[in-house]
């Protein structure tokens, strides 16, 4: 238990602004009538927000009238949850996990710093500008260690980034939130090892494929990724509609080379690296797309309708004819 | 290793569209009608056989839960809620749920409600994930959009309403009828039980309380076969599992395995092996900072499941994975998860609102050495007394890991405090820090 009491020196009074008054009724309107005490953490919150961070006792009262509560109820959950600051609290709050698996990966080297930029717990900056306090677990483990500032969370720190975030931070320059190393969220670093699957990624509801299934992906393992076709993942579930359109595909190209796909008219290096990915790398392969395959390609691309105005499979027949003449 | 295509959690680490069109493509929403059609008890029975066990911790089968709610009502409504309130130390798998894939956790809500008989839902999130709350909100947005949700959710005659609620910080909410009480509005202090809440939860009214990956796996599941989940994994021990792969590894990780996967296994495929190789690794919390530590001895060929954990007089908890080298410092590890539990006892019962403090005070002396022998005893005895001895789990949860280092790193307390006596002020010392 910690022990929580309201701050020495309080506000005159407390109000929400007509905007928070507005989504405070809707806000109430998720519980049945006669239940509206069951949105006293959101209310309460909504008014730390409005009052610079930190919950006053006017505004503890003025939650407790508009939900028809005992003041003491308000007052009890006020102190209670410890995501309500009791006194002021700077603009940057930053609230440093030390919890085991943060302290394993070095929490006590981020308090240090906080103890140096800041000062001890719970001061306040003389600018105004930052404070800090030490939280417990947040829930970002795989990321150790991290801190939340207001509603951030900033992962992967350590002493060095965390000093530069935090100077950054004071004088209003843009940080980054989330891992502060070069890390796709929880995944490990370097790419994640599973969800490789481009299958996985092929389902039938695929209006918008866009290049969801292309980005982000580790770039070492570019041969793994179109050489399964079947989508096996939900296989008693979904039809593969995918299956039957996509054209004969390559993993690699054939003895000799790829031909030079850009030659086509409207294809640039973009869409060649795309075509490439699809397993698509010689001219023959694109004049032998059926109906089905110049559809399906055309998703793969986003860009409707594009290979038949610009005549891609009259072309590839020419220069497919032209490659072999020589 | 698990199969690709046997994943769950596709879109895990965000690379993907987390939208209602991104997750249609990946399988979501397929068929809900179809799965509501076959009625209550076959969604029932299915999980069920399934073999799912709660992902929250306790690994509870999921499908008996449900069935413990009243076949019809009586005049009361009945109500699904959600655990979103993630905040046991090393678990950060629901996080990933809630942000990147959260219409498998709505879709999951609306069949598990329907096989209740709840046609309201409350999903309860923990106040720090703000961005995850948001995110989750606009995910249900646009189900209420696209009909899935609302009046007669996805066509299939059922009224369905999801809503999203927030706490504000306190871990003991995370314990079903406390969550309950603070979702009432109150402080959160769990209630005695019985009445279990599938008799009077919610405003007294029917109420079954899941994990949000229990419940976010359960669509899949009906979708795909109970035979398909509980053939991974070992009977009783069945599907697979977000694991959490934190401290003192190379590339900390979370990531989706099949149950009873082999430790060394989880950590060298996935997490790039332990920081200076496998000599190096002191102990293991293998889940969550709830149960007892293992030492590296015990853990190299263990099965990841429930059974095979609690064999070894741990557990596997939510499968949050903490390791530790030989760097760390295990007594000083341990002070500072009995920090975490004195931190959040609610302070209803005494034995764990006294007890937690108290642990945490001699273990904070332990670690500088500066105890008697016989104290380590007394703590042990201490830690027996608050176990079972509370209204909730987490006078037990506090209990654990201290039972848990006296079982197996007796001897590094008993040589931290031979170097003290023999040396009680080490010119070296590093000035404590308050623990505040």
């Amino acid at each position: 238990m910690s022990v929580r009491r309201l701050h020495d020196v309080q506000p005159a009074g407390f109000k929400f602004t007509r905007e928070n008054m507005a989504w405070a009724k809707t806000e109430v309107k998720k519980y049945p009538s006669g239940r509206q005490a069951s949105a006293v953490i959101s209310l309460l919150w909504c008014a730390q927000k409005q009052n610079g961070g930190w919950l006053s006792e006017p505004a503890i009262r003025h939650v407790a009238e508009l939900l028809a509560m005992a003041y003491i109820r308000v007052y009890e959950v006020a102190t209670f949850y410890t995501m309500f600051n009791l006194s002021p609290v700077g603009k940057n709050l930053v609230q440093l996990c030390g919890t085991t698996p943060c302290w394993l990966r070095g929490a006590d080297d981020l308090k240090a710093v906080c103890r140096k930029m800041i000062g001890a717990e719970k001061t306040i900056t003389d600018d105004g500008e930052l404070s800090w306090m030490e939280v417990e677990c947040l829930g970002a483990c795989v990321n150790a260690p991290m801190v939340q500032v207001n509603e951030d969370f900033y992962e992967d720190l350590d002493a060095a980034t965390f000093e530069k975030l935090l100077d950054d931070l004071r004088n209003g320059r843009p940080v980054s939130v989330g891992p502060q190393v070069d890390r796709q969220k929880s995944a490990p670093v370097g790419g994640a090892q599973t969800l490789l699957d481009p299958a996985l990624y092929a389902g039938k509801a695929r209006r918008v494929p866009k290049k969801a299934a292309a980005t982000g992906k580790p770039k070492e393992t570019p041969a793994r990724k179109f050489v399964l076709k079947a989508p096996e993942k939900k296989a008693t579930a979904k039809k593969p509609a995918s299956l039957t359109k996509d054209p004969k595909k390559l993993t690699k190209a054939r003895a000799g080379g790829a031909d030079d796909l850009k030659r086509i008219n409207g294809v640039g290096p973009k869409i060649e690296g795309i075509l490439n990915g699809l397993g698509v790398f010689h001219f023959d392969q694109i004049a032998a797309w059926t109906r089905d395959n110049v559809d399906w390609v055309d998703e793969q691309l986003s860009f409707k309708g594009r290979i038949d105005r610009e005549g891609w499979i009259a072309q590839a027949k020419q220069l497919s004819r032209e490659d072999k003449g020589k | 290793m698990l199969a690709d295509k046997d994943r769950i959690f596709t879109n895990l680490y965000g690379i993907h569209d987390w939208g209602l069109k991104g997750a249609m493509q990946r399988g979501a929403w397929d068929n809900t009608k179809g799965l509501i059609a076959k009625g209550k008890d076959w969604i029932v029975n299915e999980m069920k056989s399934s073999g799912l066990r709660g992902r929250g911790g306790a690994g509870f089968p999921t499908g008996l839960k449900w069935s413990f709610m009243p076949k019809e009502s009586d005049g009361r409504p009945h109500y699904l809620v959600v655990n979103a309130d993630e905040s046991e130390p090393g678990t950060c798998k629901d996080r990933e749920i809630l942000r990147h894939d959260p219409h498998l956790l709505i879709e999951g809500c609306l069949v598990a409600g329907f096989a209740m008989g709840a046609h309201a839902c409350y999903i309860y999130v923990r106040g720090e994930f703000i961005h995850e709350r948001h995110r989750l909100q606009a995910a249900v947005d646009q189900a209420y959009e696209a009909g899935l949700i609302g009046k007669n959710a996805c066509g299939s005659g059922w009224d369905y309403d999801v809503y999203v609620h927030h706490g504000a910080g306190a871990y003991i909410c995370g314990e079903e009828t406390a969550l309950l009480e603070s979702l009432e509005g109150k402080k959160g202090q769990p209630r005695l039980k019985p009445p279990f809440p599938a008799n009077a939860g919610l405003y007294g009214a029917p109420t079954t309380v899941n994990n949000v990956e229990s419940i976010a796996v359960a669509p899949t599941i009906l979708r795909r076969g109970a035979t398909w989940f509980a053939s991974m994994g070992r009977p009783n021990n069945t599907g697979t599992k977000l694991f959490c792969i934190s401290g003192h590894v190379n590339k900390p990780c979370n990531v989706e395995e099949e149950m009873g996967v082999p430790f060394r296994e989880l950590i060298d495929k996935h997490a790039g092996g332990i920081r200076g190789g496998w000599d190096n690794l002191l102990a293991v919390i293998p889940g969550g900072s709830s149960v007892p530590c293992l030492p590296a001895s015990t853990c190299e060929d263990l099965p990841m499941d429930f059974d095979s954990l609690r064999d070894v007089k741990s557990g596997l908890g939510t499968a949050a994975v903490i390791v530790m080298d030989k760097s760390t410092d295990i007594v000083r590890a341990i002070a500072r998860l009995a920090y975490f539990y004195k931190h959040e006892s609610c302070g209803q019962c005494t034995p764990c609102r006294e007890g937690t403090g108290w642990m945490y005070r001699v273990l904070d002396r332990m670690a500088r050495g500066e105890a008697q022998k016989r104290e380590i005893d007394l703590l042990l005895d201490v830690s027996y007394q608050i176990e079972g001895h509370t209204i909730c789990a987490l006078g037990d949860a506090a209990a654990w890991p201290v039972q848990g280092l006296i079982r197996h790193f007796r001897h590094v307390i008993e040589e931290r405090i031979d170097q003290y006596a023999a040396n009680p002020k080490p010119v070296d010392a590093v000035p404590m820090q308050a623990a505040e």
